[in-house]
């Protein structure tokens, strides 16, 4: 067989395999529908692109295969055919990248009426922390955490009480409500993404890292690290659940806040105590008797 | 040699020239029109080994260094094959492996990509092609400094040693991804993060200290000891890709080699250049301050140069396989040059395209999205002149056009999605997933082996004298092609689906369940590529003894590394008498002229009334 009905089938098997693809993007669930256009676009410029040049060449390949009295052409440049070519395709990459650009603009400006959200990451799981009344999350440190301060919540800074603390890996989002992931993590890099969303970032141990986005469909989705994090990294899922505003509200109410939190420690620290006490006191009292 | 000879000619080339000054312009001689420059330098005799040891183990001569480089070079990279398979098994078939536990999965991840980047393609293209070729191609007797050169490719031998030798330490290699991102790299939660990462950042430094013995040998021997009349415009591109590839080399490795000294400082004094406070376990460990993105930036500063570090060598030997069996010019060399030099310049402004999700300061993305797309403009017109270089051409299709034909393929597609990559906001869905799995194996991966492949069966009869067996060698080409496009063209897809990499089992999630089958599909043409591989070491061996002679330039090749005096050229080269170039290296087809090509040697007077540009 001829090497270019090959290169011709490859080429032609890959644009079918294309249109007819079962494996595609997920239903998007966010505002970022500019992201899914813009790879639409990038497919047809840069498709037509590939199939152009793969074209020519399988044209070429019939066209001047080897035959012992062809003269092949001697024409070591031709500046205006370079020129062209150079300008169509800086007008082609000048196209992509454009709505490109206009997108990420988009991407880190975050709108003011978003709800911060501190995604908290650590080999290998996740829990979240929810502004409370106040609208404003306190600072926090790594060296606060411990078994009484899961967050590592400046206890000194106001902001901080109110907070509301999800110890778990699942999250429920109110629907067209964009929402400020403001990321973090403890031990190594991790990444909050899920797919349906099309967003993501990296969580870095020791700065605060963001990005926004505005989920607009009521559904379960799976959160997956996206950032490479060690040997549990495969296995560190998450859980979102966008829900109508009444139920998100009715959700968010049943949580606990770190005053809660607080008092609920102090309390089973006050009991141990008397237990302690308690014990102490028959302790002695044995000791007495034996005496 | 010949102080003698070197004093005859210039003397000739002295006194032409006053016979064409004197004349006027009028009639003009040969040897007038054959002037070239005398040389500035008199020949050098070079130093012969004797011994078995200091012929073929510590040897000075490029071209036996260039084969050991080869050899170490594929003998690593069949290793990081093999890494390859047993990843796939994993993937394609959970479990099917036994022993496969995540550890393994990740530690086979990480030192298939450093084997296969560094020690594989940078070693394969630098080390060996650039060694066999350039004192060839620009007509040099050996490297400038032979010594060195040896030193050079011993450093790497030991560098592969140590690195192959963290497969038997406590703990195992890194499992760290060969990106080596802290600070998982030397935390507990990643494997081999004691003596694993220790052993691979040793090799590192190693690999670049002797790189740079290399290095430096290829620069000045292409910039101090190219042989009269060749000018820089008129080297084939294969020696501008190489020559240029070095420069980047020379500059990223640095970076690499820093980030690797700091990390492994970090490691072993508890230094914080990468490390902040970090809790692990529960512990607070005794680091503070340091920056994780830091080492991002210094990796990506050697890592994305170190893209094109293997890129341009591919470039630069597939301008040549092509014209050469187009039997036409390369079309526009001079763009074909500036293109190299432009490419590799950029390629210093787009690191941080790596890193538009890491968390850096996103305004960046700005600048690195726009310098990364005006890059696709130079690598554009390349792609344009190769396939414009096969019209009107007279192409022979034989296996090394064939390879030259599958790197245009896979090439373009890698290329176009980098495209989609690059351009910031399409980067941040499908980053972390499959869809650069795919997208820098086809670009980086695929495409330069093509080249590779293209380049062994074209220059395999100048090395052994004896031609491939071509059957074999289109058997291992459509094994390889097909294969390689039909698992990394279906993968492209798997990221679209959001399916992230490095993950040891895709487990039961919605979307993923989708992509068994697929996964299935890609591991079997995984086996089968690999295992074609092996026909081209069958094929060698075969040939080596009993292949067809090839004698002197079998493909009608203008290039200098044809014209050695023996085949295959002995130490020195060139006998005793240097060339003289002429003119560029793609006189093909050139109207008026009796055969189909003039070698760079041939002087004007023996191509009387010939239409050659002026090169």
């Amino acid at each position: 067989m001829h090497p270019g009905i090959i290169f011709f089938l490859v080429i032609l098997g890959s644009i079918l395999f294309h249109i007819f693809t079962p494996w595609y993007w997920t239903d998007i669930a966010s505002n970022w529908g500019g992201m899914d256009d813009t790879i639409t676009l990038t497919f047809w410029i840069g498709g037509g692109v590939f199939i152009a040049v793969c074209l020519f060449m399988i044209y070429c390949v019939f066209k001047f295969s080897y035959k012992e009295d062809r003269k092949a052409e001697y024409k070591p440049e031709d500046k205006k055919l370079e020129k062209i070519l150079t300008w169509a395709t800086t007008i082609g990459v000048a196209a992509l990248l454009a709505p490109g650009l206009i997108i990420w603009n988009q991407y880190v400006t975050v709108p003011k009426n978003a709800l911060e959200i501190d995604v908290m990451a650590w080999q290998w799981g996740w829990q979240y922390r929810l502004p409370g009344e106040d609208g404003k999350l306190g600072t926090t440190q790594v060296i606060n955490i411990n078994d009484d301060n899961p967050f590592g919540i400046n206890l000194d800074d106001p902001y901080g009480q109110d907070d509301v603390l999800i110890q778990s890996d699942l999250i429920n989002l109110e629907t067209n409500q964009p929402v400020k992931i403001l990321l973090r993590s403890v031990d190594v890099l991790h990444n909050w993404y899920v797919p349906q969303f099309r967003a993501k970032m990296d969580a870095v141990p020791g700065i605060v890292t963001y990005y926004w986005f505005e989920p607009n469909k009521i559904g379960e989705y799976e959160v997956l690290c996206a950032e490479y994090c060690g040997i549990g990294h495969y296995a560190m899922r998450g859980g979102v659940e966008v829900q109508s505003s009444i139920d998100y509200k009715k959700w968010l109410s049943e949580q606990e806040t770190f005053k809660e939190l607080i008092a609920k420690q102090q309390k089973i620290e006050f009991e141990n105590k008397k237990i302690v006490k308690n014990n102490n006191f028959l302790l002695n009292k044995e000791i007495y008797k034996e005496e | 040699m010949s102080d003698e000879y070197e004093n005859k000619t210039g003397y000739q080339a002295q006194s032409s020239e006053t016979i064409s000054s004197g004349s006027g312009g009028g009639s003009r001689t040969a040897s007038d029109i054959d002037y070239v420059r005398p040389a500035e330098v008199t020949d050098q005799d070079l130093y012969h080994g004797h011994s078995f040891i200091t012929k073929w183990v510590f040897c000075q001569d490029a071209k036996v260094i260039g084969v050991q480089y080869f050899l170490l070079a594929t003998f690593t990279g069949v290793i990081g094959l093999i890494l390859s398979w047993l990843m796939r098994l994993q993937l394609g078939f959970p479990g099917a492996a036994g022993f496969m536990t995540a550890e393994h999965y990740y530690q086979f991840v990480t030192m298939h990509g450093m084997i296969m980047v560094v020690y594989f393609l940078t070693a394969l293209f630098l080390g060996g092609f650039g060694n066999y070729l350039i004192p060839l191609m620009v007509g040099a007797r050996d490297m400038v400094f032979p010594y060195l050169n040896m030193v050079s490719f011993w450093s790497f031998f030991v560098a592969v040693g140590v690195l192959l030798a963290s497969f038997f330490v406590p703990g195992g290699p890194t499992g760290a991804g060969w990106t080596l991102y802290p600070p998982q790299t030397i935390l507990e939660g990643t494997p081999g993060s004691g003596w694993g990462i220790l052993l691979m950042c040793i090799s590192l430094i190693l690999f670049v200290a002797g790189f740079t013995m290399g290095g430096l040998n290829y620069l000045i021997t292409v910039l101090q000891a190219r042989t009269r009349g060749m000018t820089l415009m008129r080297m084939p591109l294969t020696v501008w890709g190489i020559f240029t590839a070095t420069v980047l080399a020379m500059l990223a490795f640095p970076a690499l080699l820093v980030g690797a000294l700091m990390m492994t400082l970090d490691n072993v004094l508890g230094t914080s250049f990468f490390m902040p406070t970090i809790i692990q376990a529960g512990e607070i460990l005794e680091y503070s301050g340091g920056s994780p993105i830091l080492f991002q930036h210094l990796f990506w500063f050697f890592g994305h140069p170190e893209v094109y570090i293997v890129a341009l060598p591919a470039f630069g030997i597939v301008s040549d396989l092509i014209s050469v069996h187009s039997r036409k010019n390369i079309f526009g060399y001079r763009m074909m040059v500036w293109a190299i030099v432009g490419i590799g310049g950029l390629s210093f402004f787009v690191w941080a395209h790596h890193m538009y999700v890491s968390g850096m300061n996103p305004w960046f993305g700005f600048f690195f999205a726009t310098t990364t797309l005006i890059i696709a403009i130079p690598t554009a017109m390349k792609v344009y002149n190769w396939i414009i270089t096969l019209w009107r051409g007279n192409i022979r299709l034989n296996v090394v056009m064939l390879w030259c034909l599958g790197f245009i393929v896979t090439f373009v597609n890698g290329g176009i999605t980098g495209i989609f990559l690059g351009n910031v906001s399409v980067d941040v869905p499908l980053s972390d997933t499959y869809f650069v799995v795919a997208h820098f194996h086809m670009v980086m991966g695929i495409a330069p082996l093509m080249v590779i492949m293209g380049a062994v069966y074209h220059w395999f009869p100048l090395v052994a004298g004896r031609f491939l067996n071509e059957t074999l060698g289109k058997w291992h080409f459509w094994l390889t092609f097909l294969g390689a496009y039909s698992i990394y063209f279906p993968m492209h897809y798997l990221g679209f689906i959001g399916v992230p990499r490095r993950y040891f089992e895709m487990y039961d999630s919605p979307y993923m369940t989708s992509a068994v089958g697929m996964n299935e599909f890609i591991s079997m043409a995984a086996f089968i590529v690999g295992a074609a591989q092996f026909i081209l070491i069958f094929n060698i061996i075969k040939t080596l003894k009993t292949g067809k002679p090839a004698g002197s330039n079998p493909w009608k090749a203008n290039s200098l590394e044809w014209l050695t005096p023996s085949v295959p050229p002995e130490h020195g080269n060139w006998g005793d008498k240097l060339p003289v170039v002429h003119r560029w290296p793609y006189d093909f087809n050139v109207p008026g002229a009796k055969e189909d090509f003039i070698t760079q040697t041939t002087p004007p007077s023996d191509v009387v009334g010939t239409e050659v540009e002026k090169t």
